[in-house]
């Protein structure tokens, strides 16, 4: 009868609403394990939280994904050593959008089991929260986040672990001209923020090697209009900034349209998803940069950006160890600090930026991307 | 703005054209399904572009079942036994979707007549929904404690035999299908995989376009189209209309996501949004409705995205089909061919 | 045409009514009750919850409040959504037109105050927002003049394609910021004296918060609110100010859809042909709805655009959240006001209160969405006109047995 299943779809409804609200209501944090005991030797910081501010979820939810992993193998391997003193992550998922990242900043400012913060893991998120965490003192490092004005905004808090786009762009054009012997060079990009840093800077850098240029869309497929305008060039080498997905398409699509110059991108690319993506016929040959060198062997987290998450996790580990009680003093240690991570050489420079930042090349040979040997720019 | 890039040299024009032409032949399959439930119904199928969405989802889990995970480059002739299968296999994935989208998203509306608007809502958050289910596949497969056995369907493959990555990021096709040149046009080369989706495009157009016109069933949907009630009082089962209307939208779907399987070679569970959005607007072009105007209106799509990259630059596309869509509006408010589903043919 | 006497009271009718009915029905009671009051009463009541809606942030409810993301920032977004809602409202709702690509007047809004008080001048906030409203208002009547002529389900293709129009110029246009977006855009001015960061928080007096262990509040002075500083920790101040404009924007609303313009948008959606034969210059009125949408958007634009962060860049204004705005506005209930807003307000609110589903949130809501649909397609507070013409549908439904049509 149709008013009894009117009435009791209604009820549903409402029951269905109801156990909705009541089963998040007894909703618990992440992990928040905290120390037993408190001998005065011990940190005042331990039992507390490092926070993670990045995409989890939504396109780019594989990033930030890759981040949490390099995070978590961190701690792991912290928290077996240090039984007493251990630390957790809590993190917090932008979905990449810097819309959500300014709530999440105050709710992180306002938690005060956090002591420090990996990310923010995008360049939009990071200006959109940078002067929260400044004004609030919570020290950060990035693991990804690589545009150039970041830095420039005179957050003293705020650090990186990768190279920005102005040094991975410059050494790039630097080895398409004089180590591949391109003369000819079509720049591309996905319009995107590190995208456009980047490829732009590989312009500047090019002169007039640069023959051309043209900006395709995240989650566009067909490059068919790109590769002509490349073909139609006579350029003997494509630089690509953007992620991997667009540049396995466009290595595919230009390929199978004929061309056989090179094909050159940037870290965002430097993931064995390309090789999949382009098909092992088409990746083959490619060169891939990245600011951080070969993962060591044996290193657990796979993918983008995991080893300077775990990196950047470390170094805020290693202040605690160090005896810093606050943020004041985790600030300063990160300022001073210098040593060898996963990614490579580590040390900060007055403005937050990596100080020294070697570009390597890795390049796509016999279907597999060669994250062993890759060849360092100098 | 620069004419001389697409104009100046012939081979060029053919080129950006042809491309465009095999796109948006894509476009025009994927159409044909905004177009028929449009017809019949009056609604916008947001969730079509994810029943496209999962069709291409099932040409690469065959591939993977049968070749496995290993890189592979092959030519078409070589991959057409699989393809076969695939086909087939995309069609039923595409077509239970859409089935099933009709079932829970819009059956129960139809029947109480609401407004249209409120069956929007309904196909919006079945869109939303679908899309995340594919991105959480991965979670599915461990409540069942399948993650293991699954791995290579629910991640990318990795070419060691291990899954990579997660079920969020791109899925490609381990097998790359190289297309081959067959003839020249000018100095032009077609090459078969070019021509396989232009001619499969044309061929599942002239099969529908015979169904609706000539099957029962076919004309059930025209009456449908044309006056619900009337179609209802002369005995046609309004309901098994719907059902059939989105099950051939479904099937078309599938054949649309094998040849863009064919061509690009990846997927991912966003991967739909743009081109449902592409195929709506090529199917309002054309005249929603009109089942020749979807084809139209994809393939003029197709082309005239070619041609505004070529002119104004890759990144201007979409506000190039964009204002298309205006002006063809303007000039004729119901698309090129007018709507035609409903009309009574000699 | 009158409505035969339909009375509110159930019994008179043999209709036996489903428990979202009774819902609608109660809050038609609240309100004939409301209207009923003396008017001192009324004033008083207002004022409370004013009061309290205001306080929201401030005393944290223990259910309400959402523990993973800062519910300040979660209350500044509900309220914009319900001003985005309430602008929506009156085109899709009063005027009947389906506007698909709103979020490009947010996006306008948004962009013409980054423009004037950051990127190429230096304006102060409050001169930047009429111009941004403005010029928003602008924008939807360019946009308007050509596309109402297209015919209903068109227009939401159209529509759809000027919102992506908009982003994309963003996005490629080096003068807008292209899509680096727009830094360090102007905060309202504050009130007392300026913060000096870290220590110094400015402003006249704090307030403190509210804490609660289970049931029992406490004050929360560590963390307090200062007034009235517009800076980048806090997002209270801002939401205050936001309120305030929504409060404003629907008192505005109640007058314009009381005057001769809501009546000649109501004449046009039921019936645009008869409106035009009884002398309703249709077109015009639909522009205005288009206008005034748009002016709304801008407004609430323009506000997220000077919040907290003081950035926007073009990834802020995706097509998927331009769906949303409009499954705000018909889940709600399209055509009523309040109906408005409360989708807005839930559509802000409840993923961001159920975050601990991380990453089955969209999923969930993706089915809510479609399942709400369903239980209630006319929305959560629909108009009363749709209550009255669904409660007589039924009674004639019960009074034909079911009312099946025998072929």
């Amino acid at each position: 009868m149709i008013r009894s299943k009117k009435s009791l779809r209604g009820l549903a409804a409402l029951v269905g609403v109801a156990a909705l609200t009541l089963s998040a209501c007894g909703s618990s944090n992440n992990d928040n394990k905290s120390t037993s005991g408190d001998s005065g030797s011990k940190s005042a910081l331990c039992g507390k939280n490092l926070a993670f501010l990045g995409a989890l979820t939504g396109s780019a939810g594989a990033l930030g994904q890759n981040m949490v992993n390099g995070i978590n193998l961190a701690l792991k391997d912290y928290n077996a050593k240090n039984a007493s003193c251990k630390v957790s992550l809590k993190t917090f998922d932008s979905q990449g959008s810097p819309d959500k990242a300014p709530a999440l900043a105050t709710q992180i400012i306002n938690d005060d089991s956090i002591f420090g913060l990996i990310g923010p893991g995008f360049s939009g998120e990071s200006l959109a929260t940078g002067k929260t965490f400044f004004e609030a003192g919570l020290p950060s490092i990035s693991p990804s986040a690589t545009n150039v004005t970041i830095t420039q905004q005179g957050w003293t808090t705020w650090h990186r672990v990768i190279g920005n786009d102005d040094a991975q762009g410059a050494a790039d054009a630097k080895y398409l001209t004089s180590t591949a012997g391109a003369k000819k060079v079509y720049v591309i990009d996905d319009g995107q923020d590190y995208s456009k840093g980047l490829a732009g800077k590989v312009k500047s850098s090019l002169g007039s090697a640069a023959i051309g240029s043209d900006q395709i869309t995240v989650g566009q497929t067909d490059m068919s209009a790109v590769v002509t305008k490349v073909k139609a060039s006579g350029a003997d080498a494509v630089f690509y900034g953007g992620y991997y997905t667009e540049a396995g398409l466009l290595a595919k699509q230009l390929r199978q349209g004929g061309f056989t110059g090179k094909f050159m991108s940037g870290d965002g690319a430097e993931d064995p998803n390309f090789v999949k993506v382009a098909g092992a016929q088409a990746a083959n040959g490619a060169l891939l940069s990245a600011p951080a060198g070969p993962a060591p062997s044996g290193f657990g987290a796979t993918g983008l950006y995991a080893t300077q998450a775990y990196d950047a996790t470390n170094i805020f580990l290693a202040a605690l160890k160090d005896g810093a009680k606050d943020s004041e003093a985790i600030n300063k240690f990160i300022g001073s600090y210098t040593g060898d991570g996963a990614s490579g050489p580590i040390a900060f420079d007055s403005h937050g930026d990596i100080k020294q930042s070697t570009i390597y090349v890795y390049k796509v040979a016999n279907g597999t991307l060669d994250v062993d040997h890759p060849e360092a720019i100098k | 703005m620069d004419l001389g890039a697409l104009f100046g040299n012939y081979n060029n024009f053919l080129d950006f054209t042809v491309g465009g032409l095999v796109f948006g032949a894509i476009y025009a399959l994927i159409a044909l399904g905004y177009t028929m439930v449009y017809g019949v119904l009056q609604l916008i199928n947001f969730a079509h572009s994810e029943v496209v969405m999962y069709g291409t989802f099932a040409v690469a889990w065959t591939f993977v079942f049968f070749h496995g995970t290993g890189d592979a480059s092959w030519s078409l002739g070589r991959a057409l036994p699989i393809l076969l299968v695939a086909v087939v296999a995309a069609m039923l994935m595409s077509g239970g979707i859409a089935l099933l989208v009709e079932r829970f998203a819009y059956r129960p509306l139809i029947n109480r007549n609401a407004p249209k608007l409120i069956a929007l809502i309904s196909a919006i958050g079945a869109s939303f929904a679908l899309a995340e289910a594919m991105g959480l596949r991965d979670k599915f497969a461990k409540w069942f404690h399948l993650n293991e056995k699954l791995a290579n369907y629910t991640s990318s493959p990795g070419s060691s035999g291990k899954a990579m990555g997660q079920a969020r990021d791109v899925y490609s096709n381990p097998v790359s299908i190289q297309p081959h040149g067959l003839f020249h046009i000018g100095g032009y080369e077609v090459t078969d995989v070019d021509l396989l989706v232009i001619v499969a495009a044309l061929v599942m157009m002239f099969a529908l376009d015979s169904f609706v016109r000539r099957t029962k069933f076919g004309r059930g949907i025209r009456a449908v189209a044309q006056d619900p009630e009337s179609a209802a009082l002369m005995g046609v089962n309004s309901t098994r209309v719907v059902q059939v209307t989105f099950l051939v939208g479904g099937l078309m779907a599938g054949v649309a996501a094998t040849l863009y399987m064919i061509k690009i070679g990846s997927t991912r569970q966003d991967a739909g949004f743009i081109l449902g959005v592409k195929a709506f607007t090529a199917a309002v072009m054309g005249g929603i409705g009109n089942l020749r105007g979807a084809l139209l209106g994809g393939l003029l799509l197709g082309v005239m995205e070619n041609w505004g990259s070529a002119v104004f630059g890759s990144e201007w596309k979409d506000v190039v089909a964009f204002v298309l869509l205006v002006l063809i509006l303007l000039v004729r408010p119901s698309g090129l061919l007018g709507e035609a589903l409903g009309k009574a043919r000699a | 045409m009158s409505t035969p006497s339909v009375s509110t009271a159930p019994e008179s009718a043999q209709v036996r009514l489903g428990p979202m009915q009774r819902l609608g029905l109660w809050w038609d009671g609240v309100i004939d009750r409301f209207n009923a009051l003396p008017r001192p009463s009324k004033v008083l009541l207002v004022t409370f919850f004013a009061v309290l809606v205001y306080a929201l942030p401030l005393l944290r409810p223990p259910i309400i409040t959402t523990d993973r993301i800062d519910f300040g920032g979660v209350m500044f977004a509900c309220a914009a959504y319900a001003l985005i809602a309430l602008g929506l409202n009156i085109v899709i709702g009063y005027a009947g037109l389906l506007d698909l690509g709103y979020i490009g007047f947010y996006a306008t809004g948004a962009y013409t105050t980054g423009v004037l008080t950051s990127y190429h001048w230096h304006w102060p906030f409050f001169l930047a927002l009429p111009v941004a409203i403005g010029v928003t208002m602008l924008t939807g009547v360019i946009l308007g003049a050509p596309t109402l002529r297209v015919r209903g389900d068109y227009l939401a293709i159209v529509t759809l394609g000027f919102g992506e129009i908009i982003r994309i110029c963003v996005k490629n246009i080096g003068w807008l910021g292209a899509s680096a977006g727009i830094k360090n855009i102007n905060h309202p001015n504050s009130i007392g004296p300026a913060p000096k960061p870290p220590f110094d928080p400015g402003g006249l007096f704090a307030i403190p918060r509210l804490q609660w262990n289970g049931l029992v509040p406490s004050l929360d002075r560590e963390h307090e609110t200062h007034f009235l500083v517009f800076g980048a920790r806090d997002a209270i101040p801002y939401y205050w100010l936001l309120l305030t404009a929504l409060i404003l924007v629907f008192l505005g609303d109640r007058l314009v859809k009381a005057s001769r313009v809501g009546r000649a948008w109501e004449a046009t959606r039921e019936d645009e042909d008869a409106a035009e034969l009884m002398g309703v210059p249709t077109f015009k009125y639909k522009l205005m709805a288009f206008a005034l949408g748009a002016a709304i958007g801008g407004l609430s634009g323009a506000f997220y655009a000077s919040s907290q962060s003081g950035y926007i860049s073009p990834d802020s204004f995706l097509l998927p959240t331009s769906f949303l705005f409009v499954a705000a506005v018909i889940v709600g209930g399209s055509g009523n006001r309040w109906g408005a807003m409360v989708g807005g307000v839930l559509v802000a609110y409840i993923p961001e209160r159920f975050r601990d589903f991380a990453d089955y949130r969209l999923l969930v809501f993706g089915l809510a969405l479609t399942t709400l649909a369903i239980l209630r397609p006319e929305g959560l507070l629909p108009p009363r006109r749709t209550r009255r013409v669904k409660m007589l549908a039924a009674e004639i439904d019960e009074l034909e047995g079911e009312g099946v049509v025998d072929g």
